[in-house]
């Protein structure tokens, strides 16, 4: 168990700058998710805390000791590859034990580790098979304990289930949560999946572009998007994001459309008609007769709910979620809840906060 | 992944196949069968009688002291050339399986030697080591070394090793470095992770994976020094001094060509296509089993 410190950690590829300084703080014990779409530099991140790269700047510091220019076999680091990446031509024992091995513990001790992290994830009955006798799900299993035996001071995880089919990749997901609350190792955990990122991390950090735009927990995330990238990332389907004004006062947004919706949480700085860009996430937008008028185009049911898809009057493209099935016509009426909006600016895409 | 073309008749395919057909035939079938003929006859020096005499000149092959002396030396050319030449493609592939500045040009300098013919790279060779002229022969002999490939056995024995490891370098190279391609980034990275380093990890990760490759190399290179060295070595000592680098191939064709004993050079050949065969089958067999799994 350790405590990880990254200090304004900038990584180059050529004259290309990948990650544009990070600063992060891992608590001992906690598991923080990086996420963003492809290409966000999350792997590289990754890669340069496991001293796979070598960073362009910046300090990694892993339990105070400084590890930035260590090599990985120094780091005692352990990772979970995205394809496992085990060592096809030994058995899974072997597999398990080559780290500890090179560690120079002995062989009861070795014997003893394995065969408890073994049972931990019930991979007894493999010990002596090779990799490509496995399935995709047990190849995750032994790749898990070859990390969790060397009983490592961090945990990497590189997208370490989207090589798996749907049903696995929820329970896989299920139990690493347990098992890393359970061994209590700190651990970074890449994804490009927002539901992982929600469902596994203590905190969340959302990279976009090779900067880091939010860190905070899963939820305060979802409630409190930090930009409309964020706003528009995590959540499914995404959360509508439509043009609008600021009012004179700053107590409300017009939309392109005309339609004003009030704050409920208070007034925004700004001179009228300051260009913003309010969110409305599917499942807050309300069915509600004297509404927006918006015309259907696609209904998209998903069993205990469905996704309405449609336009307002002016043509703005909004998508409403409502539970159960549809059975409503191709028109509709719907309002936007005051106390659901979320209000960025338009020009920055940065959240706005009500004045104090 | 298989992919069949169906023909309606017989006719286009056989005239697809026929040029390889008649090449294979009159190269190799031919001469093969000529030479298994041949190897139960004897003929008198001037080539009017011919006498069948069964496996005599077996018989008398394997009695020849000189003959068995040949097999050794051959086996030993064999096992030098081969450890060499795959040592150092295995070294020279692993440096450039590396990042580093300019690897595109280095491979392909390190794949040229495998084009140059065998008779000018081993006038190469000559013009290295000649005692009296070679840069390498003078430097030898202006260190106090007493070096005169074409008096001390040993030493023309070392220099067409040498000769034929060289020309051989650049095939493994390629099949090293491929293989070491193959081998998925990731492994070496966890491996690294795992806290293995340089040689451990080489000798624990990188080799087994690489041992079906090095395998098959072996084979190739085994029958490349068995058979394909001839032109090398004949360019550069015929075979001698007195025998000294005179494997079965080189045997095979003084006692055939110069020496006009055809029999007995008929049936040391057979002998080295019994050799060859059993080379190709049991790689054969090595990797259909390996595939197979």
């Amino acid at each position: 168990m350790a405590t990880l410190v990254i200090e304004n950690l900038r990584k180059s590829f050529g004259p290309i700058e990948v990650l544009h300084g990070i600063d992060l703080e891992l608590a001992s014990g906690e598991m923080l998710v990086i996420v963003g779409a492809s290409g966000c530099g999350k792997s590289t991140l990754l890669r340069l805390v496991a001293g796979l790269e070598e960073p362009t700047a910046g300090r990694i510091i892993l339990d105070g000791r400084d590890v930035t220019r260590l090599d990985p076999s120094a780091r005692d680091i352990a990772m979970v590859f995205q394809n496992y990446a085990l060592y096809p031509h030994m058995s899974v024992f072997d597999n398990m034990a080559y780290g500890l091995r090179i560690r120079g513990l002995p062989k009861a001790e070795i014997g003893r580790r394995v065969q408890e992290t073994a049972a931990l994830l019930g991979l007894e009955p493999l010990l002596a098979r090779k990799p490509r006798q496995l399935s995709g799900g047990q190849r995750q299993r032994v790749a898990m304990g070859r990390a969790i035996v060397r009983e490592p001071k961090l945990f990497l995880f590189d997208e370490p289930l989207s090589n798996l089919d749907a049903k696995l990749r929820v329970s896989m997901r299920a139990e690493i949560r347990r098992l890393q609350r359970r061994l209590g190792v700190t651990s970074l955990y890449v994804t490009h999946d927002q539901v992982e990122a929600m469902t596994l991390g203590d905190r969340l950090l959302v990279m976009h572009l090779g900067v880091p735009v939010q860190l905070a927990t899963p939820m305060e995330v979802f409630d409190r998007p930090a930009n409309t990238y964020v706003a528009g990332f995590i959540g499914t389907p995404a959360m509508n994001l439509l043009d609008a004004t600021l009012t004179a006062g700053g107590t409300a947004a017009r939309l392109a459309g005309g339609t004003v919706l009030a704050f409920a949480d208070g007034r925004r700085e700004g001179e009228e008609g300051r260009q913003l860009t309010v969110g409305i996430r599917p499942e807050h937008v309300r069915l509600e007769a004297g509404g927006m008028a918006l015309a259907i185009d696609l209904v998209e049911p998903l069993g205990s709910e469905t996704v309405l898809l449609g336009r307002l009057e002016d043509e703005t493209l909004l998508s409403v979620k409502v539970h159960g099935a549809w059975t409503g016509g191709e028109r509709t009426q719907v309002s936007i809840p005051p106390a659901s909006l979320h209000v960025f600016d338009s020009r920055s895409g940065l959240r706005l906060d009500p004045v104090r | 992944m298989e992919r069949r073309t169906i023909f309606a008749g017989w006719k286009l395919p056989l005239l697809l196949v026929a040029p390889q057909l008649v090449l294979t035939f009159v190269f190799f079938y031919w001469p093969a069968l000529v030479a298994a003929y041949e190897s139960l006859t004897r003929t008198d020096a001037f080539g009017i009688h011919v006498v069948f005499v069964g496996l005599a000149n077996f018989r008398d092959l394997f009695a020849d002291p000189l003959y068995r002396a040949a097999i050794l030396r051959t086996v030993e050319f064999c096992a030098a050339v081969t450890a060499l030449s795959l040592g150092l493609g295995l070294v020279l592939a692993v440096a450039a399986d590396r990042e580093l500045r300019g690897r595109n040009l280095y491979r392909v300098l390190m794949i040229w030697p495998y084009a140059v013919a065998p008779a000018v790279s081993a006038v190469l060779w000559i013009l290295l080591l000649n005692p009296q002229i070679g840069l390498v022969g003078r430097f030898l002999i202006a260190h106090g070394i007493r070096w005169d490939y074409a008096l001390n056995g040993s030493q023309a024995m070392l220099m067409v090793v040498l000769a034929s490891a060289w020309k051989q370098v650049s095939y493994n190279f390629i099949f090293v470095l491929a293989g070491l391609q193959s081998i998925p980034k990731a492994v070496i990275e966890a491996a690294r992770m795992d806290g293995a380093r340089g040689l451990y990890r080489f000798r624990t990760v990188v080799l087994p994976l690489l041992s079906p490759t090095l395998f098959f190399l072996v084979v190739v290179d085994l029958v490349y020094a068995a058979f394909d060295t001839f032109g090398t070595i004949w360019a550069m000592t015929q075979g001698g001094p007195a025998q000294a680098t005179q494997t079965l191939v080189v045997k095979v064709y003084n006692d055939g060509v110069v020496n006009l004993d055809l029999g007995s050079s008929s049936a040391q050949s057979v002998v080295l296509m019994v050799g060859v065969v059993a080379l190709t089958a049991l790689q054969f067999r090595f990797l259909g089993r390996r595939s197979g799994t």
